[in-house]
């Protein structure tokens, strides 16, 4: 089975009040770290993958040089999927074709809103017209497979303004669209204002009414609800995403980056400087946990069921010669009778309401 | 006629408030003899269990045997019973009082005499006790050793005329204080060739020499090899070794009338060898026993259920190895609806409770529900059976009682004066009934009242702390039985009754108490898949009602991408968070609510 590859590029410029993810504001590195990326990339015995995706951060605050440095680097792969993500502001012309040129072909774009006031309270550095403009452009360059990351249950958003968020995507047309809700992250400057309760965020039934919104609107325009908080025209799943719910193996590039390989899961260190000292004698890899049958098992069932689809049965049994009602039989039956689950015969999937508790799910498939 | 050998020995203890510096003088005491190294001295030598230290609170009682040689070189032995100071141990306090002639008061200069201060102080002058008051932490600069010298003259009435002024934490007096032992405690007298009496003042037990009893010699004299006879379990054993305490053991040859000391006989059980039993010889019995035995009696029950109740056997095994130390400590097998296998404990009071759970937690690993603690009433029947009952849940119905009785208290609590309003204010809404009140100094108020135990055993002594900034204090002991208006309160989840949140309430406060407690569980229990109806009643009369919105979600939307690890952890948590519930019926309850139902106003 080809695996996916996964670059991070933990490059900011600026950080978003909400975010927790590791990233630097500070650019002054970024060739170094380059350089470091392309040896680790250089590693990498795979010629064939189903995707590619440089995430981060945001990957298109890499000058010029050091994309094409990167891009080149990447073109001896072969691949299904070519992801980037990008940020609005930071997609001008030369840069989406200096992308298109090295086979990408896949744009992640992060809005997450569409009122300039609300982008603003996020830390945003874009307004909405910008993303309209890089949008545009990309559609120009000739980029056909575009994905919008919105938000909701954000401070300052009612349920208009949630409703203007997606009448305004839907007109100009991408073929996949992710809906995350805000969670208040431990260290980050929402968490601070929210413990003072500064910070006037919907209550769970707001948030319930704004996803249950978002996934019936999105359906009457034509997108499939494929996984909680993603959404596709038919055809445009995102493969790469895929992979991780799939339970099925990927490479991890870069400072931070978490890998999937041969059973075992590995994650590189996450400070930038720490990572180009230590990649040169490929030190840079921190922990190694192997994955038990046991343990995949039950990472299969997690992560599948985020997937609207479910878990096939079939494929249980195929990957594990184990039929899933002998290893999670009193779970699944326990969690179908509670209206969580249902069981068609071929799938077992969450219901509209384990959907929306998803996570009471889950623990019960931990071991 | 006290011997020559009797005239060279001071048996003596320490009586102070929690905090006042008992452990560190024991300390200074210890160093200046020269009993310990400074390499072997570590801070409070006598507290050994981790617990001791850590709540800075003496719960079993200690021996030391310190040899002190005065300016004109004579040698005298100084024998130190650390006692434990909180109320519920009163009975073992007054066991190793019985040991000793004498006891050092020790009172801090910054704070004057508390509470326990006064009642372990009555109970050592009810012993004719020789009492040397010694006014500790004089180096501080809030210090006022005067006042509280005159404090102590006007309250308990002893002469402070040349009471030691000391600072145990710097070692300043110590020298004064040892002289002050051996010039003011009377040396210990009684026969050492009659029949041999024995107090036992406290026995642990020891996996390899069985129980270890810890004694007073009053009269006679005991060896190895010789028989004894324990005089109040009637049971006889051959002693296998004699000793003393330097701190650790130290087999001697004998122990005669005047010595404190501890004697091993192949006991197997701490019940058999209680505190306050007099031992004696089996060929030669002595005609009676000491004065003061009674057996230790629990005045405290509650359900200690496991939360995974597959650990049953685990927590049983655990209460045996417990009560092995402590002869105080009763349970029985219990069955609740709720919680499933258990057991109800008997305790001394509410500290000995927490003890005993603290170290089931700690030392043996269990996570433990425990229900409110409840006292005994007294039932009387309509058909004229009178029954104690320890346990809510087997209270007889309403129409088959005739009346109930629950036991008072007498409480002394010592205020400052401006706190006096304030605690007068609790105690009537504990349905304290007023006594009298009685100026210690300007600033500090003595009140008296007599108080249903079923109200101190709650919150009361947190709320009184908070009321008064900490700087209240509370001593109370056990009156009797009188009647009382009560009813049983149950509490229903998800429409059944959960038998192990019921309580027994004075009638009047029943409805006030049903609300706060269903407001109580409330915050408590975690929303879940459906909404939960928390209902009290008495009877079938429900009088109160809140609800448990349920979970409308509970996902994880965010992508974190391929880290996989950090998403498994967050659910790893969150199933930790479910094993610490205990699952009733459908409804999970966090261990919390079963203790917290207690402390509601």
């Amino acid at each position: 089975m080809e695996r996916a590859l996964y670059i991070h590029i933990p490059f900011c410029v600026r950080k978003c009040l909400y975010c927790d993810f590791y990233s630097l504001s500070d650019l002054s590195l970024q060739d170094n770290y380059i350089d470091a990326v392309i040896t680790e990339i250089k590693r990498i015995d795979d010629k064939k993958f189903k995707s590619v995706f440089i995430g981060g951060g945001t990957p298109t605050v890499l000058s010029n040089k050091n994309l094409e440095k990167l891009l080149k680097s990447l073109s001896k792969f072969q691949y299904l999927e070519f992801t980037v993500e990008a940020n609005p502001g930071t997609l001008e012309k030369e840069k989406l074709i200096l992308l298109k040129e090295y086979g990408v072909n896949r744009l992640s774009i992060g809005l997450q809103a569409v009122q300039d006031r609300i982008l603003k309270k996020l830390g945003r550095i874009h307004s909405f017209n910008d993303f309209l403009e890089n949008y545009e452009m990309a559609r120009r360059v000739g980029f056909n497979n575009i994905n919008v990351d919105l938000m909701f249950d954000i401070p300052g958003q009612g349920m208009d303004e949630w409703k203007e968020t997606l009448d305004k995507i839907a007109e100009v047309n991408p073929e996949h669209l992710s809906c995350y809700s805000l969670i208040i992250e431990e260290g980050t400057p929402f968490y601070e204002l929210y413990n003072s309760g500064q910070l006037n965020i919907a209550d769970e039934n707001m948030d319930r009414e704004m996803y249950h919104y978002a996934v019936a609107f999105l359906k009457s325009k034509g997108f499939i609800h494929y996984e909680i908080s993603n959404f596709a025209l038919p055809g445009y799943e995102c493969i790469h995403n895929l992979t991780y719910w799939d339970e099925e193996e990927y490479y991890g590039v870069g400072a931070s980056a978490h890998s999937f390989i041969d059973k075992c899961r590995y994650y590189n260190v996450d400070d930038v400087k720490e990572y180009i000292k230590l990649i040169y004698n490929d030190e840079a890899k921190k922990e190694k946990i192997f994955i038990s049958k046991k343990d995949e098992m039950s990472e299969f069932m997690i992560l599948g069921l985020r997937k609207i689809k479910g878990v096939s049965k079939g494929l249980f049994k195929k990957r594990f010669n184990e039929d899933v009602y002998d290893v999670f039989g009193q779970e699944i039956s326990k969690l179908i009778e509670q209206g969580l689950l249902k069981d068609d015969g071929e799938n077992v999937f969450l219901t509209r309401r384990g959907l929306d508790v998803a996570n009471q799910v889950f623990v019960k498939f931990i071991l | 006629m006290p011997s020559d050998r009797q005239k060279k020995i001071r048996n003596f203890c320490i009586i102070a408030h929690i905090d006042h510096g008992k452990s560190t003088l024991a300390d200074r005491l210890i160093e200046k003899t020269g009993t310990l190294t400074q390499r072997e001295m570590e801070d409070q030598v006598l507290d050994t269990m981790e617990l001791e230290k850590e709540r800075g609170i003496t719960i079993k009682a200690q021996a030391i045997r310190l040899v002190h040689t005065t300016e004109n070189g004579e040698e005298y032995i100084l024998n130190l019973i650390d006692t434990p100071g909180h109320v519920d141990f009163n009975y073992e306090v007054s066991r190793s009082l019985a040991a000793c002639e004498g006891a050092l008061l020790v009172v801090d200069a910054t704070q004057g005499i508390q509470a326990q201060t006064l009642a372990n102080c009555y109970l050592a002058l009810e012993h004719n006790l020789e009492i040397i008051p010694v006014i500790n932490k004089i180096d501080l600069p809030s210090a006022r050793p005067d006042e509280i010298k005159k404090e102590i003259e006007d309250v308990i009435g002893l002469d402070c005329s040349d009471a030691p002024l000391i600072s145990a934490k710097v070692g300043l007096g110590i020298e004064d204080v040892l002289k002050a032992i051996v010039e003011k405690i009377p040396c210990p007298e009684g026969d050492e060739d009659a029949p041999l009496r024995a107090l036992i003042f406290d026995s642990y037990y020891d996996s390899y020499k069985g129980v270890i009893c810890y004694i007073r010699v009053k009269e006679g004299t005991i060896k190895k090899g010789m028989k004894i006879k324990l005089m109040a379990s009637k049971k006889e054993y051959e002693v296998t070794e004699v000793g003393i305490f330097r701190p650790q053991y130290m087999e001697v040859a004998e122990l005669k009338a005047g010595d404190v000391g501890y004697v091993c006989a192949s006991i197997k059980n701490v019940r058999d060898a209680r505190v306050g039993d007099t031992i004696t010889e089996a060929e030669r019995e002595a005609k009676e026993p000491l004065p003061g035995y009674r057996p230790a009696i629990p005045m405290v029950f509650s359900g200690f259920y496991p939360t995974d109740s597959a650990k049953y056997e685990e927590l049983k095994e655990a209460l045996e190895k417990l009560q092995l130390n402590d002869a105080a400590l009763i349970f029985e097998p219990e069955t609740s609806v709720a919680l499933g296998f258990g057991f109800r404990c008997g305790f001394l009071g509410l500290l000995h409770m927490e003890i005993v759970q603290e170290r089931l937690e700690r030392e043996y690993n269990l996570d433990i529900v425990t229900t409110a603690p409840s006292v005994i009433y007294r039932i009387t029947k309509t058909d004229g059976e009178v029954i104690e009952l320890t346990n809510p849940t087997n209270m007889p119905s309403p129409t088959e009682i005739e009346f109930m009785e629950e036991p008072y208290v007498k409480a002394t609590i010592i205020t400052p004066s401006e706190y006096v309003g304030a605690v007068m204010d609790l105690c009537q809404n504990k349905r304290g009934i007023f006594k009298n009140m009685e100026y210690i100094e300007t600033t500090r108020v003595m009140l008296h009242y007599e108080m249903p135990l079923n109200e101190i055993i709650y919150d009361f002594f947190d709320a009184l702390k908070s009321r008064t900034k900490g700087y209240a204090s509370l001593d109370y002991e056990l009156i009797g039985y009188k009647e009382s208006d009560l009813v049983k309160l149950d509490i229903l989840l998800n429409g059944d009754p959960v038998d192990a949140l019921s309580q027994i309430v004075p009638k009047e406060r029943a409805y006030q108490r049903g609300r706060a407690i269903c407001e109580k569980l409330k915050e408590i229990i975690p929303r879940q898949l459906f909404e939960i109806p928390i209902q009290a009643a008495i009877g079938s009369k429900i009088i109160a009602r809140e609800t448990v919105k349920a979970l409308r979600k509970d996902v994880l939307a965010k992508c974190y991408g391929g880290d996989i690890t950090r998403k498994k952890k967050l659910l790893e948590k969150q199933k930790e968070g479910k094993k610490r519930m205990k699952q009733i019926g459908t409804v999970e309850v966090p261990q919390e609510a079963f203790m917290a139902v207690l402390k509601v106003e």
